[in-house]
């Protein structure tokens, strides 16, 4: 049993050889047996739960054909189902990446009474119910609401209209930049920003030439996040929207009136691009997550 | 650090308009909901959260969701443990795909499982015949929040294992414990905080879930109606009112969670910095 006199009769290879099959049934693993049944264990879960579902969609949407498929997506209540959802994400996105790098500034770059209190006022979002996102603008703008009878003399439209919609998708993804932020700007320090003031940059300059290169890539992962709940966003949206097809219908609410009309192949079809959105999504995340550890290697051997 | 005067500009305007934002969009908004709640008298509000109906979604959703959590807690922990120790074909993929229900909108996934579970659906098929039926029953339910949940165990997990330092598991094992001693007595007192912040998160998510439950649980009031989808109904019906009122009750549970889980994230925090 004794590696040492072994050594002595095996060549070098010979022993790295052995002692890499030696190391992978080492104290600190499992046995091959428990490992293959952990990894089976797994690979049975998340196929239930992740592949099955995702191959699903793709199935159903081409089960009648490309041509029903191709018929379904340039419907134009799915064109103009794709616009709207469009337009909510290009509104959205940006006001959600100012307000996010205007809070991870403050947040990270000062120390002020209340911060923990603003960073949890900031989560509120995530911990409401969709539904309530939607309700809570109804109870506002809505016919009954506090401003409800001004907008209607103005005939300005909020609820059931896109304004309406616009804001449930703002309130539903408000927390994503700001979250990948925070935690990044604060372990980044201000060093590199204060060595730019004292050099003569103005706020504007050292915010463009030293902390958005710094952060590009955690403020591309908020951006592809909060993209991706903004266009797929369901229940905020449905509860302001009214379902007007062809007016106030986003991509996820005109799935749900084409399956709820039994048409499953076209409610698929539209299902499948917004699973493509999702794939893209994540595709873009792996590259961000390898993006950053290179960064961090090289910046390690520097 | 702290006494240092802070010489960076901007303080005044990005705070501005950090707090200026937040009242507009969430704060004053999610007050419009407890000032909305004052038409009702105290017993009518009583009267309305009370409901046999309503308490019945309760007990499904909160059931269903703290169900689905642990099935998390338990595959997540496990998944999480094959992704950062062992090596096996396609991991990578696994890997990435394990932010599937972040990226996919919940009213696909909705339909996807309701259809996959349903009497002809690929699953479905394959379980009705042994007398278990998912669609329209609060099984549905729970398999539309594990599948929501899934992400937040192994996401919270992940880091922590990968961050652990071999040599603590050396010295055990060469202390003579045994794999499940090392596992228990040096493994799992480093990694229950944050398998107990992913449960809490993926609790949380899963209460106020909408879009992914309504299609696979059919909606049966009393069986398979969750407390969202009663909100939803009240503001059809322009019962303003009264779906507020729900609505409340679950703004105050939701929140109370979301203090619950910063306050645990904090002491987590604290407890790593001053253990290093």
């Amino acid at each position: 049993m004794s590696i040492n006199t072994a050594t002595n009769t095996l060549t070098q290879s010979q022993y790295s050889n052995y002692n890499n099959k030696v190391a992978i049934s080492r104290a600190t693993s499992e046995p091959a047996l428990v490992r293959r049944l952990f990894i089976s264990i797994v690979v049975l879960f998340l196929g239930i739960f992740l592949i099955l579902p995702l191959l699903a969609v793709f199935t159903e949407a081409l089960r009648h054909g490309f041509a029903t498929y191709f018929a379904a997506i340039s419907d134009p209540n799915a064109l103009s189902a794709m616009k709207l959802t469009l337009i909510a994400a290009l509104i959205a996105v940006p006001l959600n990446v100012v307000f996010g790098v205007s809070a991870a500034w403050a947040i990270a770059k000062f120390e002020f009474k209340g911060k923990s209190i603003l960073i949890t006022l900031i989560d509120l979002p995530f911990a409401v119910s969709p539904v309530i996102a939607g309700l809570i603008y109804i109870l506002i703008f809505g016919m009954q609401g506090w401003f409800g009878s001004y907008l209607f003399d103005h005939d300005i439209k909020v609820i059931f209209a896109i304004p309406g919609i616009v804001l449930a998708t703002i309130f539903v993804t408000f927390p994503f930049v700001a979250r990948e932020l925070i935690p990044l700007m604060q372990a980044q320090g201000k060093d590199e920003e204060e060595a730019g003031l004292v050099l003569g940059a103005s706020g504007w300059q050292i915010l463009w030439r030293i902390t958005f290169p710094n952060i590009k890539w955690g403020l591309l992962y908020g951006v592809i996040l909060t993209n991706a709940r903004a266009m797929g966003e369901f229940g905020a949206v449905s509860a302001v929207s009214g379902h007007i097809i062809g007016m106030t219908n986003t991509m996820p609410l005109h799935v749900e009136i084409l399956y709820a009309d039994h048409q499953l192949a076209a409610a698929f079809a539209v299902a499948s691009l917004l699973a493509l959105l999702a794939i893209v999504t994540l595709i873009l995340k792996t590259f961000v997550e390898w993006r950053v550890a290179q960064n961090a290697i090289s910046n390690e051997s520097i | 650090m702290s006494t240092k005067k802070n010489i960076l500009p901007g303080f005044n305007l990005s705070l501005g308009y950090t707090i200026l934002y937040l009242s507009l969009i969430v704060l004053i908004p999610l007050s419009a909901a407890f000032i909305k709640t004052t038409e009702l008298s105290l017993n009518e509000f009583w009267e309305v959260v009370t409901a046999p109906r309503v308490v019945a979604s309760y007990k499904l959703t909160f059931g269903a969701s703290l169900i689905g959590a642990l099935i998390n807690a338990v595959f997540g922990l496990l998944t999480a443990w094959v992704l950062v120790r062992y090596k096996f074909p396609g991991k990578k993929i696994l890997d990435a795909l394990v932010d599937l229900p972040f990226a996919l909108p919940t009213a696909v996934a909705g339909i996807t499982l309701a259809t996959l579970y349903s009497a002809h659906g690929w699953i479905g098929a394959w379980l009705e015949p042994h007398g278990i039926k998912v669609a329209s029953t609060p099984l549905g339910v729970i398999v539309a929040l594990t599948f929501i949940g899934l992400p937040f165990v192994v996401r919270t997990v992940q880091p922590v294992l990968e961050d652990l330092e071999a040599e603590t598991e050396e010295a055990a094992a060469s202390l003579g414990a045994n794999r499940w001693q090392t596992f228990s007595k040096i493994v799992f007192p480093a990694i229950w905080p944050a398998l107990l912040t992913g449960f809490s998160l993926a609790f949380a998510r899963a209460i106020g879930e909408y879009g992914s439950v309504i299609f696979i649980a059919g909606n049966i009031p009393f069986v398979s109606e969750i407390t969202p989808l009663i909100i939803y109904i009240k503001l059809d019906e322009h019962e303003y009112a009264q779906a507020t009122a729900v609505a409340v009750v679950m703004l105050v549970i939701s929140f109370l969670l979301l203090f619950a889980i910063n306050g645990l994230q904090w002491w987590l925090n604290r407890r790593h910095t001053t253990s290093h």
